[in-house]
């Protein structure tokens, strides 16, 4: 690797200022599974990496009285799944901890990186959409919010701009009756990119819908929230018609390339049908059970 | 007080298999380059130094990671075991000879991360499925054993390690 400079801030305003005073040059290191990679392999032009592991609010999980969760951004996956209360709370988001890589992995990267490193493919990011996630974001001009959907702009770009680094995600309360699911397909079971990959929460009222969200991974040049399918549902009730034309509109949605992983036919089906499995398995965590499919 | 950027040789200290060792590593360096280049642990091996492959695995602060994605400066303050501390002076690891007897390693190369990555999964789970063990080091590639002996091996030390408990 090229000679690079390393800084271990403790506080928020000591990472903006390093930040705001390097530029682009300067990136923030929080699992590093993908930036010390993408700048040993000089697909980065990064030179002063600044760790995010030694400021409070970053490395931090809480959850406050009224049930909302603040994620900080550095959080391992491996700290997700273990943690039983976040687990139950917000099933699909470690179900994405679960497939990340591998446990060494897991061991390190974090679902802040996952979702600044903006990859189209990011498995976190379709998990946090569903769930309503808000970034906590500061920067040089203060603090502000972004939702998870708006916050990815291009691959590999999003919405920070010079010397603003995310904080931490905040994630609704869970509330009864409520349930979600994410899953990718990857030709083998584990340690791939998803070629497609679905997320879904239901909020159910007895067996009607009263809130929905879906969205996907690696369909276009962002994690892309599909609105529309979640509004179709809302109403409806939670059953195998109402599943099929909600992944109708995903698949509506879906604007993916062909690329080695797939082709535009094969994503376009795959947004469907994973899209269908993964309301079936939200619903069934819903209903206190579990989905079928395992991870 | 604004935050120093480090570069050139940084001073780390750390505890690495029961010992604390000083050593000076430049910010580029990976800690498997620093095990490897400056410590002469050279168990942890370097297959693919991009995460993919689970030779450079060592346990830091009590979790598996990959050494090839981690700064050597990233591991001031903490605690490494990498696979030379993993047998003791009373002996090798159930592992180990778990290992040895099931014929769980051919060239040997992928074996000191097999290792690591199973003992800490027996650390936390003595009990693993089979179906546990395989999710568990699917990010440990082998090019000669195909697997099945690597999984028995580990089943079989899980079964050694419960009944030393
Ligand atoms: C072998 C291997 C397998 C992988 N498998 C998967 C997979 O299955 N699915 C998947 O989605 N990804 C996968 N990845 C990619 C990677 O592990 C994930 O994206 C991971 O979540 C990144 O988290 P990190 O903490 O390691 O991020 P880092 O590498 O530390 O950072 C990622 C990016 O985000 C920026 N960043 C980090 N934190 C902040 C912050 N607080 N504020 C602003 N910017 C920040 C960094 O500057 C960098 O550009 C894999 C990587 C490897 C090496
Ligand atoms: S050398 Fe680190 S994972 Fe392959
Ligand atoms: S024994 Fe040769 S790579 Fe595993």
């Amino acid at each position: 690797m090229r000679a690079i400079q390393y800084a271990a801030p403790t506080t928020v305003d000591d990472a903006v200022s390093i930040l705001a005073e390097h530029g682009p040059r300067a990136r923030m290191l929080a699992g590093g599974t993908d930036i010390i990679v993408q700048v040993r392999e000089d697909a980065r032009d990064a030179d002063v990496l600044v760790d995010a592991k030694h400021i409070p609010e970053l490395t931090s999980l809480t959850v406050d009285a009224d049930g909302v969760t603040t994620l900080g951004a550095a959080v391992p996956c491996y700290e997700l799944y273990n943690d039983a209360q976040f687990a139950a709370a917000y099933p699909a988001i470690v179900d994405a901890a679960r497939i990340i890589g591998s446990t060494g992995i897991q061991g390190r990267a974090s679902v802040g990186g996952n979702l600044c490193n903006s990859g189209p493919a990011g498995d976190t990011i379709p998990a946090l959409i569903v769930h309503t996630a808000a970034c906590n974001i500061s920067g040089p001009g203060g603090a502000r919010q972004v939702a998870v959907e708006d916050f990815c702009t291009a691959p590999g770009r999003n919405v920070l701009g010079n010397g603003e680094l995310l904080v931490s995600l905040t994630l609704p309360a869970p509330s009864a009756g409520s349930g979600s699911h994410y899953l990718r397909f990857i030709p083998r079971n584990e340690m791939d990119i998803a070629v497609v990959g679905a997320g879904a929460f239901l909020q159910l009222d007895g067996d009607t819908i009263s809130a929905a969200r879906v969205a996907l991974a690696a369909v276009a040049p962002t994690p892309l929230f599909v609105r529309e399918a979640g509004d179709a549902l809302v109403g409806a009730p939670a059953d195998e018609a109402s599943f099929a034309a909600a992944a109708d509109l995903a698949r509506s949605a879906a604007s993916p390339i062909d690329d080695m992983r797939g082709t535009v036919a094969h994503r376009k089906q795959l947004s469907y049908v994973l899209t269908q499995r993964a309301l079936r398995g939200a619903a069934a965590r819903a209903q206190g059970g579990s989905p079928s499919n395992g991870h | 007080m604004a935050t120093e950027l480090k570069s050139g040789k940084v001073h780390v200290q750390a505890t690495i298999n029961g010992e604390i060792v000083d050593v000076l590593a430049e910010p580029r360096e990976s800690l498997l380059e620093v095990l490897r280049d400056h410590l002469e642990l050279t168990g942890a091996k370097e297959g693919c130094n991009n995460g993919n492959c689970g030779a450079c695995n060592v346990i830091m602060d009590g979790r598996l990671v990959n050494s090839c994605c981690v700064l050597g400066v990233e591991a001031a303050g903490a605690t490494i075991e990498t696979i030379e501390g993993v047998a003791s002076p009373a002996g090798l690891h159930p592992l180990q000879d778990a290992f040895l007897e099931n014929a769980a390693l051919q060239c040997g190369v992928c074996t000191p991360g097999f290792i690591v990555a199973a003992k800490a999964l027996l650390d936390e789970n003595p009990n693993p499925t089979e179906y546990d063990v395989r999710w568990w080091l699917a990010g440990n590639l082998c090019r000669c054993t195909g697997y099945d002996k690597i999984v028995r091996a580990v089943l079989d030390a899980a079964e050694r390690v419960r009944a030393e408990a």
